[in-house]
């Protein structure tokens, strides 16, 4: 694949701890942890989508403004960002998993239409969403 | 106002368990501890946080549940109330009524009656979507409900 979405980003308090949540914990590999002055440019891959990027960014001066960036960091840490989804093949395994290396769950696996789900957060508030992939 | 993130966070963790199980009891001093604050401060700041007190919070998550049953499964009202956290059938059906304007066996019959599909929308944020946005406080609802119509016979007298 040539064309399509490369990198989409997160807001993270902190890339040092979001790095080893997303590799570390969910198993995420990193692609590109790159700096320029004082800012990092940092994504992670997961291991099945080598085309794919998540970006762990910072909000920050002088990208943002200073008042932006404060709003924008307690905008993350209240949860109030948008949804995100990681599909699997098993949900209750991969809870199993993940809880066993300390990912902060919000939901346990629930069986609904056809499918089974949970909730967990990264440590800034992300909120993501553990999807069965329907067979 | 501005917060500190790190509490934001952690008044998130408070929110977060009560939405996973909202049929629990939550009193202040249980949420308090989940975010390792004083009762006092876990109020004003959750407040401050999400624009609405805990207990409504908790309230507004019952509602969305029952509603929910109400729609998917084929439970008695009464094994809805007691599911959701509510001690009292009359209750459930006096509170359900003031937050959404509807009796919960009338919800019943409509949502049944309109064909969905709960698969075009993930389960759980179709859920944060449905929860009633009750910007006042129920006994506050319940006060101006009165008053509209108190308000609105005078004016077909007049």
């Amino acid at each position: 694949m040539s064309q399509g979405v490369q990198v989409v980003g997160l807001y993270v308090r902190d890339q040092d701890e979001a790095l080893a949540f997303y590799v570390e914990k969910l198993g995420f590999r990193v692609h590109t942890d790159a700096r320029g002055g004082d800012y990092r440019w940092l994504t992670v891959q997961h291991p099945d989508q080598p085309f794919f990027q998540l970006g762990l960014f910072t909000p920050e001066s002088p990208v943002v403004d200073t008042a932006t960036a404060k709003t924008l960091r307690e905008i993350v840490a209240k949860g109030a960002m948008p949804p995100l989804v990681l599909v699997v093949d098993d949900c209750r395994a991969a809870y199993e998993r993940l809880r066993a290396r300390g990912v902060e769950f919000t939901q346990e696996p629930v069986a609904r239409f056809g499918s089974v789900d949970a909730g967990f957060r990264d440590p800034s508030g992300n909120g993501w969403k553990l999807i069965e992939a329907r067979r | 106002m501005s917060q500190d993130p790190e509490l934001l966070r952690r008044l998130l963790r408070a929110k977060d368990r009560m939405d996973a199980a909202s049929h629990e009891e939550w009193p202040v001093r249980r949420l308090a501890r989940v975010s390792g604050v004083s009762k006092a401060h876990f109020a004003r700041s959750f407040k401050e946080a999400f624009g609405i007190p805990p207990h409504r919070y908790l309230l507004t998550r019952r509602i969305e549940r029952a509603k929910t049953l109400l729609r998917e499964t084929d439970l008695s009202i009464t094994k809805i109330a007691f599911q959701t956290g509510w001690r009292s059938l009359g209750t459930f059906g006096r509170t359900f009524c003031d937050v959404t304007g509807e009796s919960p066996g009338a919800i019943r019959a409509r949502e049944k009656a309109a064909p969905h599909d709960p698969q075009r929308v993930p389960a759980c944020f179709l859920r944060a979507a449905q929860r009633p946005d009750l910007t006042i406080a129920v006994s506050e609802k319940r006060r101006q409900a009165a008053v509209d119509t108190k308000g609105s016979e005078g004016k077909e007298i007049l």
